[in-house]
């Protein structure tokens, strides 16, 4: 079984060259830090910058340079700062070629939830709306199960939704799966987990063809 | 031309019961700290608020919450404000909240004359409950209609008596859109110069949306997390 750190881990292996990458609030912030070693890319944060850069060091944090969740960021040489009407001019427009965002729950026609729990949690859509909407690659990062041990991968959503139809790809702490339009497809099991265990997780339908190999992290 | 007012009082002079504000900012990230204390300072209320968040519990509009000045907040997200998030479940607070990509383009319509646009950002969700959905290349989009604000209040590191306005770091964020759309905007600046020291290749909102400005005091620029990493 994965943790945060693995999960991150492995979603950073779907990372290619040149690509411009959105991360989310939570897990996909993790991404960041294992970065293939020959691989380039550019992290966007919707709050306005590209090139964004790993946390200062102590003492060397600035107020006005901020990541969407509100954390203290640096910016890399090639950084570039810019509005939330051009940030999203980016992501509507489809220049980002890579979205990692988490979730309470994806169904398995890929819809996605994780804003609002009605009349308990509203957090708002941030915007996961305009990024799930627009974007064509789409990776959620997640637990595979809740703190009570339901299922997050479901035949449909029970809580308000986010997207309909967008999610490509789910990494969870057991496995990562493809939404298909037959289902969740089993792609790999994370270490140490079987795909009795996977299934008996999953409340979507869960497609497993043939042997599923093992997950490889470094 | 001359858009310079004394402080934070005499730049809200105008603000009256039951208006529609827009304030910039991310978080804590580039609002408009003076503006906002002489707001909570002058007992206004029912104020209709247009910002990506609501501040935190003790600061920034948080403390406008916290007074029940604001009769309607319109956001994106309100994830880090505790009585936000109750005034909203119980009822006392309306609250529109909309996509933040949508937020940024009905503030920059709104300003650039644009009454309305489509965007598919919503489709499907509770977002696009009333509003009508139109087809392009197969897509699905939902209208959504331009905002604009009686006042506008924004933030820049450094303005002239012109009004123009350059933004540092991520505390640009929605401040320049916002800057547009008001019927009045105020900018409050850290620095302010006069005409001809800022390059003119290097301005971030052009002075013809600004109608007041000054130069602010006391800025406790708020970090909501501090985030670092140790020396190797």
């Amino acid at each position: 079984m994965l943790d945060k750190k693995g999960i991150a881990k492995r979603i950073a292996q779907e990372l290619r060259n040149g690509w411009y990458v959105n991360l989310g609030i939570g897990i996909p912030t993790l991404v960041a830090n294992y970065v293939p070693e020959n691989i380039n890319v550019v992290f966007q944060s919707e709050n306005g910058i590209l090139g964004m850069g790993p946390f200062p060091y102590d003492g060397e944090e600035d107020a006005d340079m901020i990541n969407a969740g509100k954390q203290t960021i640096t910016a890399l040489p090639g950084a570039v700062i810019f509005d939330s009407a051009t940030s999203f001019a980016m992501i509507r427009g489809k220049h980002i070629q890579l979205t990692v965002l988490g979730a309470m729950e994806v169904s398995q026609n890929g819809d996605i939830a994780n804003w609002k729990i009605p009349g308990k949690m509203v957090k708002g859509m941030g915007g996961a709306m305009d990024l799930v909407a627009s974007a064509d690659n789409i990776i959620v990062a997640m637990m595979h199960t809740n703190k009570r041990g339901i299922s997050k991968l479901l035949k449909a959503c029970t809580l308000p939704i986010t997207g309909v139809k967008c999610v490509k790809k789910v990494v969870t702490n057991l496995a990562v799966l493809d939404i298909t339009p037959d289902g969740f497809k089993l792609v790999e099991r994370a270490p140490g987990v079987t795909v009795a265990e996977i299934q008996e997780a999953t409340e979507g339908k869960l497609i497993v063809e043939g042997e599923i190999p093992e997950m490889v992290l470094e | 031309m001359n858009k310079v007012v004394e402080n934070a009082e005499k730049a809200i002079e105008g603000i009256i019961d039951n208006m529609t504000l827009m304030l910039g900012g991310f978080g804590l990230c580039g609002i408009p700290e003076n503006c906002i204390s002489a707001l909570v300072n002058s007992k206004i209320k029912g104020l209709t608020c247009i910002s990506n968040n609501a501040g935190v519990d003790d600061f920034g509009i948080g403390l406008l919450l916290q007074n029940h000045q604001v009769k309607k907040m319109i956001s994106s997200y309100v994830g880090e404000n505790d009585e936000f998030e109750r005034q909203m479940l119980s009822g006392e607070l309306e609250v529109d909240l909309i996509p933040q990509g949508s937020l940024a383009a009905r503030c920059y319509m709104g300003g650039a004359g644009v009454p309305a646009f489509f965007t598919p950002a919503g489709y499907g969700t509770e977002v696009a409950q009333g509003k009508e959905i139109r087809y392009f290349d197969g897509k699905p989009h939902l209208l959504e209609s331009a905002l604009t604000a009686d006042f506008a209040i924004v933030k820049a590191w450094k303005g002239d008596t012109m009004g123009n306005l350059i933004y540092k770091g991520t505390a640009r964020n929605f401040n320049p859109a916002m800057a547009m759309a008001g019927k009045i905007t105020i900018a409050e600046v850290e620095e302010l110069v006069e005409p001809g020291e800022l390059d003119p290749n290097f301005i971030h909102t052009p002075g013809v949306f600004v109608q007041r400005i000054f130069q602010g005091v006391n800025y406790e620029k708020r970090i909501e997390q501090k985030t670092v990493r140790q020396k190797a």
